[in-house]
């Protein structure tokens, strides 16, 4: 484990390289705030390794896997809940028909969420949060956000972690030990089920930060446009395909190695 | 007549690899994905992640079903052009290697998923297709898995894997990039190197 001043220390020499990376940095079009982006990177990192992990992986470790699928299928079902109402916001009835009958068996016949009753009766999960839906309204994301303890964000999806988080059922409970109880092991929840593919992202990358908002940022544009995203502009701005263009198939390629057509 | 019978000959030669080469892409993916998955529930060493036979099972089982030059190619983009051949080879030599130890990584925790595949949508004579898949997992949400694939002529190849709308090969582009741009295509063949002698990530 690190000790305080150690990360104390970490935090300041981050902060520190940031402000210096901000006058070098080449910057990229949805991370203005690199520089100080990966400095909260740093902090996050230095505060994960030495607390927040260590316990993650020691509640994988000693909490029988029973007892933490139950943990999850709890705070699942609530996730099920803001699914079934983004899904009204984005106007698809039938899903969230679904998510509010998911939510209505696991809550009563799975005793409040605890059992999964509903998948194993074949109703799909689904995911959906309000940023995906703010997206759908056709707000943009804004710029793209590292918080420490919370991981990666932008401001159009943060809102819609705020907005969750204040009509959150559990927010709504009086007895403030219990409430502080619930949120803490649902956010170590949320820890131990990144564990893997955190180890997963720590082989792949290169560059972890970079690697993670790459990855964040396609997947939420991929969400928001439920599957079917447009094509992209590539790194140097332009566009790699007429934007006007409707979804074509992809050109026929070469069958020898080639880099795609600029 | 002697002409005819090597014609002959030959043509047997070849036809029997191009008989095993007509494999549908979707019914190739179904079937490597289906193996690996029996497999890994057979095998307890594999279960606890066993690195040698997980990088055994992925270089027997998955590795030839991808085109790795290719997929090295599209990940350096403009950058590829600039690389001499042998900086090439060396590259995809080393690419091949990150992306086997990411799947080494990951693999030990497919045991609980399953697998669906969707109803392949191409015309009979494409040589690139996407086959869908869905991974679900209990308690989640199904992950879509698209593989974009060409044809070859041993068999279709897999060029990229796209995880819920991540696509492996474009973000490899960025940082790919930046690190070229920074200290060439020598420097990104020697971090490339540095990361795949680093020991693996917990």
């Amino acid at each position: 484990m690190t000790s305080v001043p150690v990360l104390y220390r970490r935090i300041g020499v981050a902060l520190a390289g940031a402000l210096l990376a901000a006058c070098a940095a080449a910057p990229n079009k949805d991370d203005p705030f690199e520089p100080w982006n990966r400095a909260m990177y740093e902090v996050h990192t230095a505060v994960d390794d030495a607390v927040i992990k260590p316990v993650a992986q020691a509640y994988v470790a000693y909490v029988p896997e029973l007892m933490r699928t139950g943990v999850s299928n709890f705070f699942g079902n609530i996730d099920d809940l803001f699914t079934g109402i983004n899904n009204v916001l984005e106007g698809r009835g039938n899903q969230a028909g679904d998510d509010f009958g998911r939510v209505l068996l696991n809550t009563t016949m799975g005793m409040g969420g605890v059992f999964d009753l509903a998948s194993m009766m074949g109703i799909p999960k689904d995911k959906k949060d309000f940023g995906i839906t703010f997206g759908k309204w056709g707000i943009p994301q804004g710029p793209y956000l590292f918080i420490p303890l919370f991981g990666p964000t932008t401001v159009r999806d943060g809102t819609g972690v705020l907005v969750r988080y204040f009509t959150g059922p559990i927010g709504f409970i009086d007895n403030i030990p219990v409430r502080n109880t619930l949120y803490g092991i649902g956010y170590l929840d949320l820890r131990a089920q990144a564990l893997s593919a955190e180890s997963v992202l720590g082989t792949a990358a290169l560059d972890r930060y970079r690697f993670l908002r790459n990855a964040y940022l396609q997947n939420r544009r991929f969400q928001v446009y439920e599957g079917k995203p447009p094509p992209e502009e590539d790194e140097d701005g332009g566009a790699q395909t007429p934007p006007a263009q409707p979804q074509a198939p992809p050109a026929q390629q070469q069958p020898t190695p080639a880099p795609p057509a600029k | 007549m002697v002409r005819f019978l090597i014609r002959t000959l030959l043509l047997f030669a070849f036809a029997a690899p191009l008989a095993l080469a007509q494999e549908a892409p979707d019914a190739l993916v179904k079937r490597i994905a289906e193996e690996t998955l029996a497999a890994i529930r057979a095998d307890k060493d594999l279960q606890a992640g066993n690195p040698a036979k997980v990088k055994e099972l992925i270089e027997t089982k998955l590795v030839p079903h991808f085109d790795t030059m290719r997929m090295t190619a599209l990940a350096m983009g403009r950058n590829w052009r600039a690389a001499s051949p042998e900086q090439q080879k060396e590259l995809t030599e080393q690419f091949k290697t990150l992306l086997i130890r990411t799947y080494s990584n990951a693999l030990t925790n497919y045991r609980d998923n399953k697998m669906t595949y969707q109803p392949l949508r191409a015309n009979p004579g494409d040589i690139d297709v996407t086959v869908r898949t869905q991974v679900t997992r209990p308690g989640q949400a199904p992950v879509p898995i698209d593989y974009s694939m060409e044809k070859t002529p041993e068999g279709w190849k897999a060029y990229d894997v796209v995880v819920a709308g991540v696509s492996l090969v474009t973000n490899y582009r960025d940082e790919f990039n930046d690190i070229v741009r920074s200290s060439g295509v020598d420097g990104l063949v020697k971090a490339l190197k540095a990361k795949n002698q680093s020991p693996v990530a917990k």
